[in-house]
C-alpha cells in the first residue's frame, strides 16, 4: 500500500521521499555503487538552476551568464537565491541549500567568509558543501592557446575531496592561548573519492593516478587516505597508481608539471594544488571548477576568489564561470549548447587583443562577452538580438 | 719501555689541547658541529670541508653521528655525545638525514627539531645565475614555525575508519616566529612581512596565529606587514614571484610553500636552509633526500650544503668568507663548463669541489 502511495505522490512529493529512501538505503547498500544523479527539475523542456550570485565579481559574471544563455536560447531558467555574508544568520544559506535540493544542479559564486567573525560563524561555502555532501571537488587544469604562460600544454585533472580532513571545522581552545584544530580523514570518505577518481580517469581514457599525501608525518590520517586510494587502485588494474608527497608535489608542478595526469587528495592539499595549477596556466580567471555530490552537483569558478578588489569594474575575467555554465551544461545533458559556448570562447581567447587585464591583455569583460555572442550568432542555429 | 710511550703521548696530548686553546682565543676559530648524515651525506660534507679549507675559513668542525637511540624510560633520543656538542658548539652544518614513511620510531629531522626547540626554520630562494628555470626574478624568504600546527604528531583512531589528526596553535610558539621574522626582515634589510593563513576556514587556529602576528607587528613599524590567504599566495607566486619578500606561516603551509618556492629556483638541490633555535642554537642543513641511488659514486651535488654553510658564515657574522664562497660557487655554475649531473652537466662532485675550491684561491 507504501508503495502504490508512493508511487501515485511521487510527482508532487517525489523527491523528498525518494531522498528518504536513499538515506535508509545507503546504509544498506555499497557506498561505492556507481552513482544515480535523479533527473534534474525539467519542466515544459526547460530545465530549473539555482543561481547563487555571492559577493565581489560573481554577480555580474552571472549576470554574463544569464545573459549570454538567454541569448543563445538555452532552455535553463535560474531560480536566484541571495546570500548575505554579512548576517550572522544561516536562514540566507539554509534557503541556498534547500534550492539546491529541489533543482539538483547550481551555479555560484563565491561568497566572501569575514574572518574576523567568532568561531561559530562559518564559512557559508563550506556549509554548503557538507550539508549537500558535495564530496569530489573536480578540476580540469588545460592550458588554453591564446594565453601566454611559462608552461606550455599542461593537461592535468584534480580531484580534491571536499567535505573533511582539515576543513571540518571542529576547533576548540583547551586550555587558554592553546588551540587544537582537527583533521578527520574518514575511510568511507576516501574510498569513496578514490573510487571517483579511478571512474573519472577509466570515462576519460586517462592513465595514471596520483595521490598526494603527506604520510611520512601524518602517519594515521594520510596513512589512511593512501592506503584506500591503493585498494581502489587494485580493482583498476588498467590505471597505473602512484603517490607523492604534497610538498614534492607542488615542487614538480612548477618545473615538470607535464608528468601529472590525474591527481586525487584530501581537502588542504586539494586547495595547495589547485591554486598551483590554476597559476600555472594563466590565473584564476580561466578555470573552471565543479563540485559533485551523490544527488548534486554545484558549478563555480576552480580557485573560488570572491575578487572584492576588481568587483564592478568591468574588468575580471568571464572565461571560468562561463566555462563553468558549460559543465553544467554538459551535467544537464545539452551537450550541444555546451560545445557551441565552449567554441566560442576558445575562438575568443585565440585573438590576443580580447584579452582581459589579468592574462595581459586591455579588454573589458563586457566586449568579451560581446565577442562571444558575435561568434555564436554567426555559426549558431538560433539566437535573439545582441 | 711501554710506561714511557705513554708518558710521552699523555704529554703530547695536554700538548695538543693547549695548542688548540690558544688558537681558539687568538685566532679566534670557531668549533662548528658536523652531521654528515646518510646516503651522499658523507660526500657533500667532504666537499664543504675542502672548500672552507681552500677558503681559509676560521672554522674547525667536530663530526658527530644522530642516529636515534632508546633512551632510559624507553623514549627515542639523539646520542648525548652529539647533544653536547651541539649545546656547546650552538652552531652546526647537517647534511640529509633518512625519514622512514608510516614506521614506529619519529622522524630524525622532527627529534633534532624537539631536542634543540628549532622553531624557526629560514629559506632564502634567490634565483640562480646560470641555473635556468622560468621563473628569473625570485628572491623572497620563506620563515616557517617548526614546532607545533599540523606536524604535532598527536594523532587517534577514533572508531575503526575514522582518524583525526590534531593541529596545535599556541600563543607563545605563534609570537616567537612572527618576532623572529620581523627581526630577520629588519636586519636583512627586507622591505615587507606577509603572514600566510586560512583563517576563514581554521578560524580559531589560525585566527590566533594572525592575531599574534599582527601584535607583533605594532613594534615593528619600519618593516611593512599584509597578510593573505594560503591559496592566493600558492596562485600568485605561480604567476609573479617578484611580489613577495619575507613570508611567515605556521609549520604545514611554510612546509608546502617552502618547497613550492624550492621548485622556483630549481629544487632542492640548490636551496639552502636553516634552523633557528632557543638558546642561541642554529643548525643549518640542506634539505634534499639522502639519494640512496648515486651514494658513493662521487655524483651528489654538493651545492645545496654549501649555500647552507654560506648561510651558516652569514649568521656567525664572518661575511666576508661567505661572499667568496658563495661568489666562487655562483661562478662556477655561470660558467655551465663543470656542472654535476642534476645541474645538467656530467662532471663529478669531485671535480665540481674541485673547480670551487680554484676559483676560491684565485680570489686570495
Amino acid at each position: 500500500m507504501m508503495a502504490t502511495l508512493t508511487k501515485a505522490f511521487k510527482p508532487i512529493l517525489g523527491r523528498q521521499l525518494g531522498n528518504t529512501a536513499k538515506v535508509f538505503g545507503a546504509a544498506v547498500n555499497s557506498q561505492r555503487g556507481k552513482p544515480t544523479y535523479p533527473p534534474p527539475a525539467k519542466y515544459g523542456g526547460r530545465h530549473t538552476v539555482t543561481l547563487i550570485p555571492g559577493d565581489g565579481i560573481g554577480p555580474e559574471l552571472l549576470n554574463h551568464v544569464r545573459e549570454l544563455f538567454r541569448f543563445s536560447c538555452v532552455p535553463v531558467d535560474f531560480e536566484v537565491v541571495h546570500v548575505n555574508s554579512a548576517s550572522t544568520s544561516e536562514d540566507d544559506i539554509n534557503n541556498a541549500i534547500m534550492a539546491i535540493r529541489r533543482n539538483g544542479v547550481a551555479l555560484k559564486g563565491n561568497v566572501e567568509t569575514n574572518h574576523t567573525m567568532p568561531p561559530n560563524h562559518k564559512s557559508r561555502n563550506n556549509l554548503l558543501r557538507t550539508s549537500l555532501d558535495l564530496y569530489a571537488n573536480m578540476m580540469h587544469c588545460q592550458s588554453l592557446p591564446g594565453v601566454q604562460t611559462r608552461h606550455k600544454n599542461i593537461d592535468i585533472i584534480i580531484i580534491r575531496e571536499n567535505t573533511e580532513g582539515e576543513y571540518s571545522n571542529l576547533e576548540h581552545e583547551s586550555v587558554s592561548g592553546v588551540v587544537e584544530s582537527l583533521k578527520i580523514i574518514t575511510r568511507n570518505n576516501s574510498l569513496r573519492i578514490a573510487d571517483y577518481a579511478f571512474r573519472l580517469a577509466r570515462d576519460k581514457g586517462r592513465r595514471r593516478v596520483t595521490a598526494v599525501h603527506k604520510a611520512n608525518i601524518m602517519k594515521l590520517g594520510d596513512g589512511l587516505f593512501l592506503q584506500c586510494c591503493k585498494e581502489v587502485a587494485s580493482g583498476y588494474p588498467d590505471i597505473e597508481f602512484d603517490s607523492m608527497i604534497v610538498d614534492n608535489t607542488t615542487m614538480q608542478l612548477v618545473s615538470k608539471p607535464h608528468q601529472f595526469d590525474v591527481m586525487v587528495m584530501p581537502n588542504l592539499y586539494g586547495n595547495v594544488v589547485s591554486n598551483v595549477c590554476a597559476g600555472l596556466v594563466g590565473g584564476p580567471g580561466l578555470v573552471p571548477g565543479a563540485n559533485y555530490g551523490r544527488d548534486y552537483a554545484v558549478f563555480e569558478t576552480a580557485t573560488r576568489n570572491t575578487g572584492k578588489s576588481i568587483a564592478n569594474r568591468n574588468i575580471a575575467n568571464p572565461t571560468a564561470m562561463l566555462l563553468a555554465s558549460c559543465l553544467m551544461l554538459d551535467h544537464l545533458k545539452l551537450h550541444d549548447y555546451a560545445n557551441m559556448i565552449r567554441g566560442a570562447i576558445l575562438t575568443t581567447m585565440n585573438e590576443t587583443r580580447l584579452h582581459t587585464v589579468d592574462i595581459g591583455g586591455q579588454g573589458t569583460t563586457s566586449e568579451v562577452v560581446q565577442s562571444i555572442m558575435r561568434i555564436i550568432q554567426s555559426g549558431g542555429p538560433l539566437t535573439t538580438e545582441i | 719501555m711501554i710506561l714511557r710511550i705513554i708518558k710521552i703521548l699523555k704529554v703530547l696530548g695536554i700538548g695538543y689541547r693547549i695548542f688548540c686553546y690558544l688558537t681558539h682565543t687568538f685566532l679566534s676559530i670557531q668549533t662548528v658541529t658536523l652531521i654528515p648524515g646518510d646516503g651522499i651525506g658523507p660526500e657533500i660534507s667532504t666537499a664543504v670541508m675542502k672548500i672552507f679549507e681552500a677558503a681559509k675559513a676560521p672554522i674547525q668542525w667536530e663530526e658527530r653521528n644522530v642516529t636515534a637511540i632508546k633512551g632510559p624510560g624507553g623514549r627515542w633520543m639523539i646520542p648525548p655525545e652529539a647533544k653536547e656538542s651541539m649545546n656547546k658548539n650552538k652552531i652546526g652544518l647537517k647534511g640529509p638525514l633518512k625519514t622512514p614513511i608510516a614506521a614506529g620510531h619519529p622522524s630524525m629531522n622532527l627529534l633534532l627539531r624537539k631536542t634543540f626547540d628549532l622553531y624557526a626554520n629560514v629559506r632564502p630562494c634567490v634565483s640562480i645565475e646560470g641555473y635556468k628555470t622560468p621563473y628569473t626574478d625570485v628572491d623572497l624568504v620563506t620563515i616557517r614555525e617548526n614546532t607545533e600546527g599540523e606536524y604535532s604528531g598527536i594523532e587517534h583512531l577514533i572508531v575503526d575508519g575514522v582518524v583525526q589528526s590534531i593541529k596545535l596553535i599556541t600563543e607563545e610558539a605563534s609570537r616567537r616566529i612572527a618576532e623572529y621574522a620581523f627581526e630577520y626582515a629588519r636586519n636583512n634589510q627586507r622591505t615587507s612581512v606577509t603572514a600566510v593563513h586560512k583563517a576563514n576556514i581554521m578560524r580559531m587556529s589560525d585566527g590566533l596565529f594572525l592575531r599574534k602576528c599582527r601584535e607583533v607587528a605594532e613594534n615593528y613599524k619600519d618593516v611593512k606587514f599584509t597578510e593573505m590567504y594560503l591559496d592566493t599566495v600558492c596562485l600568485n607566486m605561480v604567476q609573479d614571484p617578484s611580489h613577495f619578500d619575507v613570508l611567515v606561516m605556521p609549520n604545514l603551509y611554510g612546509d608546502i610553500l617552502s618547497d613550492l618556492c624550492a621548485g622556483l629556483i630549481g629544487g632542492l638541490g640548490v636551496t639552502p636552509s636553516g634552523n633557528i633555535g632557543a638558546n642561541g642554537v642554529a643548525i643549518f642543513e640542506s634539505v634534499h633526500g639522502t639519494a640512496p641511488d648515486i651514494a658513493g659514486k662521487d655524483l651528489a651535488n654538493p651545492t645545496a650544503l654549501l649555500l647552507s654553510a654560506v648561510m651558516m658564515l652569514r649568521h656567525m657574522g664572518l661575511h666576508g668568507y661567505a661572499k667568496k664562497i658563495e661568489t666562487a660557487c655562483f661562478d662556477t655554475i655561470r660558467d655551465e663548463k663543470v656542472l654535476t649531473k642534476d645541474l645538467g652537466g656530467n662532471a663529478k662532485c669531485s671535480e665540481f669541489t674541485a673547480d670551487i675550491c680554484r676559483r676560491v684561491q684565485d680570489m686570495d
